[in-house]
């Protein structure tokens, strides 16, 4: 469903990577949209797609991978099939994006304020004394303490910590209208985890940016997201409010993965899984993709593939909640 | 970074000490320095005169120093080929090993590094392909071979440029240099073009594989997705990056050029150290060998330090060290 | 053993080297080169040792396609009336052996040295270490040059086998450093496996653990490391053998047929010095073509 007003519009997206022993398919009609300032979370485990998503959408996948077919829309312009130059000028200006290591994402050779000054200069032309003062400020936005002095170090010189907040600068510098975050948490510390994630909130709430966030983390989805993403095997399974979606997930595997996660008040011998794995690019079964482990599986799970459909509040892929499945009933 | 250079300091100390060991034991025991000097008709009494008058009879920790301080000061004795000291045949021909040395790894340099930043950066198509296979040339085929081809096709076929010597030279007191004449250069081009071109292709295929790696970093990830232009990231951040390990091997070829000129100098009979050395081989001329080694060793050393401090003055990182954070 | 084959040629080494016209062709050159000189006798129309069958009056003839050339003598003949074509195979075989006399050596010694460094590890580590360091700061040629040039001093009248041994022992000892470097690092990761640990508390002893875990997982850098080496060690021996202080005289590698044509090169007669060379360029350029697709071939990250 696309609106008017949707920021960022993904349609029937398919990623698809040609191999020596076939193309595999890594997203396979996957759809969804964004609306301006709003904060969609992606989770899934490892393989579901969610960071090939990201990339499709900053438009730097990694060759051989290719938008086999399928529409990215930002703004209601098609961005997908962008010459590199016109693209290079959307990133970073338009769309900003949040890798997970932030040890490796500064250049070491370079000064925090040197990449910054950069970025800043390339997008918004402003001159060398403007631009180092916005720098300045973007750092000190980000909670950096002495930041007047901390520009001109370098990137070594500042905690895991610190170095995200960074990274969060650079890529809010040119104020751009969505950050692409992937899995901006996993490499730091669990105690920093909840500092940065709240920034990230606060900073791109008062630029009114608004934020892809792709973990697997579903408690850093539960305290950030406006709306969440369920993706798995490469499709979207379901997608709705976070609440909805938390509280009554509409699919069996969103329902698997809320079970999994054990409650503070509880008293457990052994914990909640989902019994399988999740199946490999190669080796997707025909119907609905999770039917094999699904406890509520039926004849039709298994031979056709279900689209997005309309439950209470959210959408599911899942024959379960089709209206001929309820006749049936 | 006071510690860092103390520390290496010593360490350079102590290999020259191991390479004057080795060259010491070259003098003593190989070939018999008296035998060499006086010939073997000498009397047996002029034999133990000799050995007292050269220290020989003292003991072995006193010779190694008396070696050693001798060695110090340049005197490594006679040439016993050429009967004169072995510092003034050595300080005759410096000038021009360095001079080759340094022209070729300019060349070297010149060419290689911008090479292999376009085969990197063009990686896929055809002049990038070839230059990797004209590389693969270059490693395959010997030095001398290419000396003796360029021989054949300027020297000999096209008449261009000589095939020998060093032509003209100018003297300043004990340097000398052909840079400064029109013959000296001729003469020098074909020679430097043969030393550089195996150095070439090792610093283009080292460029071209570090700028591979650095282009699939992280950091450079960041940069596209900051939107940054194809020029800042090649050239502002990916060049920088790869240089920096280029720079550490980059010096320690420069003293392997040094090297390499035995065959370069042998092939164009370039009058310098290399030719001297190669002719104390084929004739077992200890003192030169020993001699050669020695100052090699200082060389590789030197130019290993000012490498390490050059490494140190560029990686902010390694400034770092020993630094709380 | 039969298992092996059958996953090598299964894999992707074997399915990368098909689809590589480069590969193929460098190999059957490769190939075709050991055969020649493997098989001289054989396969040589002449014998260019055989004083005999010399005749002077054929001597400095050009090759067949030239004018004054003979087709006895397909790439003509040098000074004394010896068939260029025939003392290529004989060169080329001497160059072989020795080039890859020196490799088994190098590695024998590399390897050796870096399993010992990685797996005993604390000052002996340190040692060795500390001696590649040294001599890799050095170049090769000067440490095959040093040592053959003691070599000689020490027994100025050595017979034959004692210069060759000289020589490979001089190419082996420039050329050992790489191995042992590549060796111990893997060593090292794989020591600190838990399965290595878990061995060592049984009580396997330390010596099968590295042969059994170790060397496997090391087979493939050293592998394409030594094909690398024949090359260099080949050009190694050539460049020593022309600077007259290789191979000796009354067994003619490569490098002393080029150094001999060498002298003849201002007279007009190429033939002599170019045939020689380019078998030589030959031989390296298909081997170290090899050596390169091995290393992408077995680089896991490229595939």
């Amino acid at each position: 469903m696309s609106s008017p007003t949707s920021l960022l519009e993904v349609r029937h997206l398919r990623v698809e990577f040609p191999t020596r022993r076939g193309t595999l398919l890594a997203l396979d009609d996957v759809s969804f949209d964004i609306a301006p300032g709003e904060i969609l979370g992606v989770v899934g485990e490892s393989g579901a797609g969610k960071s090939l998503t990201g990339a499709a959408i900053i438009g730097l996948l990694d060759p051989p991978g290719r938008i086999a077919s399928g529409e990215i829309l930002l703004d209601g312009r098609r961005i997908d099939n962008l010459p590199y130059e016109q693209m290079r000028r959307i990133r970073g200006r338009q769309i900003g994006a949040i890798f997970q290591d932030p040890l490796t994402s500064l250049n070491p050779l370079y000064t925090v304020g040197r990449q910054l000054v950069e970025t800043i200069t390339t997008h918004l032309g402003l001159g060398a004394a403007q631009a180092r003062r916005r720098a300045i400020e973007l750092l000190e936005e980000t909670g950096i303490p002495a930041a007047g002095q901390r520009i001109d170090q370098y990137p070594h010189q500042f905690s895991g910590g610190m170095r995200q907040r960074v990274v969060i600068a650079l890529a809010l510098a040119a104020n751009p209208k969505l950050i692409v975050a992937d899995e901006p948490t996993t490499a730091l510390d669990v105690s920093i985890q909840a500092q940065i994630i709240s920034l990230l909130k606060r900073v791109c709430r008062e630029q009114g940016a608004a934020v892809m966030l792709v973990t697997h983390d579903m408690g850093v989805i539960a305290e950030t997201c406006d709306r969440v993403a369920v993706m798995y095997a490469g499709r979207l399974a379901e997608v709705g409010p976070v609440a909805e979606v938390i509280h009554r997930p509409a699919h069996p595997y969103t329902a698997g993965l809320m079970g999994s996660i054990p409650a503070m008040d509880e008293d457990r011998e052994r914990l909640l899984q989902i019994d399988g794995s999740m199946p490999r690019l190669n080796a997707v079964p025909p119907g609905c993709a999770y039917n094999p482990r699904c406890p509520k599986v039926f004849d039709r799970c298994r031979v056709e593939r279900p689209d997005l459909m309309e439950v209470e509040g959210t959408r599911a892929a899942c024959w379960l909640h089709s209206v001929q499945t309820e006749l049936v009933r | 970074m006071f510690v860092f250079i103390l520390r290496r300091l010593v360490q350079a100390l102590i290999v020259m000490l191991a390479v004057a060991f080795i060259a010491f034991m070259l003098f003593q025991y190989v070939g018999d320095p008296v035998s060499n000097m006086l010939g073997q008709d000498a009397t047996p009494e002029q034999r133990a005169e000799l050995r007292r008058q050269l220290g020989l009879d003292a003991a072995f920790p006193v010779q190694f120093a008396h070696f050693v301080a001798n060695a110090v000061q340049g005197d490594f004795g006679l040439s016993l080929r050429q009967g004169r000291q072995v510092s003034s045949l050595i300080v005759e021909r410096f000038p021009a090993t360095l001079e080759l040395s340094l022209v070729a790894a300019l060349i070297a340099l010149g060419a290689g590094i911008p090479l292999g930043v376009y085969a990197a950066l063009r990686r896929g198509r055809f002049g990038a392909q070839l230059l990797m296979m004209l590389s693969l040339l270059g490693v395959s085929l010997p030095t001398f071979l290419i000396g003796i081809l360029l021989i054949l096709v300027f020297a000999v076929l096209l008449k261009w440029l000589p095939s020998f010597g060093r032509g003209d030279v100018v003297a300043f007191g004990p340097w000398t240099t052909g840079l400064l004449t029109a013959d000296g250069l001729r003469h020098l081009l074909l020679p430097a073009v043969t030393l550089a071109v195996f150095q070439l292709t090792l610093i283009m295929r080292l460029v071209r594989a570090e700028m591979l790696e650095v282009l699939r970093t992280d950091y450079i990830k960041f940069a596209r997705a900051r939107g940054l232009s194809d020029r800042a990231i090649y050239f502002g951040h990916a060049l920088k990056n790869t240089l920096v390990p280029v720079i550490t091997i980059t010096g320690l070829q420069l003293g392997s050029l040094i090297a390499f000129s035995i065959i370069t100098e042998t092939v164009f009979q370039w009058p310098g150290m290399g030719l001297l050395f190669i002719q104390a081989v084929q004739f077992a001329d200890i003192p030169v060998m020993a001699a050669y080694l020695c100052l090699i060793s200082l060389i590789f050393v030197t130019i290993n330090l000012a490498v390490d401090l050059l490494y140190f003055s560029v990686d902010p990182r390694l400034r770092a060290e020993g630094k709380a954070h | 053993m039969a298992g092996m084959f059958t996953r090598f040629f299964d894999g992707d080494v074997w399915h990368s080297f098909r689809s590589s016209p480069v590969a193929i062709a460098a190999a059957l050159i490769a190939v075709a080169c050991l055969f020649c000189a493997c098989f001289a006798e054989w396969v040589a129309p002449h014998n260019p040792f055989d004083l005999a069958s010399l005749e002077l009056m054929d001597a400095r003839l050009p090759p067949a396609w030239v004018e004054g050339g003979s087709g006895k003598y397909l790439l003509g003949t040098d000074d004394q009336g010896r068939d260029i074509l025939s003392a290529l195979m004989y060169g080329a075989r001497i160059s072989l052996l020795v080039g890859f006399a020196s490799v088994l050596l190098s590695m024998v010694l590399g390897v050796g040295l870096g399993l010992l460094a990685g797996f005993v590890g604390g000052r002996v580590d340190a040692f060795i270490m500390r001696v590649c360091d040294v001599m890799l700061s050095f170049p090769s040629i000067l440490i095959a040059l040093l040592i053959d040039g003691v070599g000689r001093a020490l027994y100025p009248n050595a017979h034959d086998v004692l210069a060759f041994l000289v020589l490979i022992l001089a190419i082996s000892l420039s050329g050992w450093v790489q191995y042992a470097r590549t060796v111990r690092g893997s060593t090292l990761v794989e020591r600190n496996r838990e399965y290595v640990q878990a061995a060592r508390v049984i009580g396997v002893r330390p010596l099968r653990i590295m042969r059994r875990h170790v060397l496997p997982n090391v087979l493939g850098p050293v592998l394409v490391l030594a094909t690398l080496q024949v090359a260099a060690a080949i050009i190694t021996e050539a460049t020593l053998s022309f600077l007259g202080v290789g191979v000796p005289p009354t067994s003619p590698s490569l490098g002393t047929l080029i150094r001999v044509g060498n002298d003849f090169l201002f007279s007009g007669e190429w033939w002599i010095t170019i045939w020689p060379s380019a078998m030589l360029v030959l031989i390296a350029l298909s081997v170290n073509l090899l050596g390169d697709w091995l290393r992408d071939a077995l680089n896991p990250r490229l595939r």
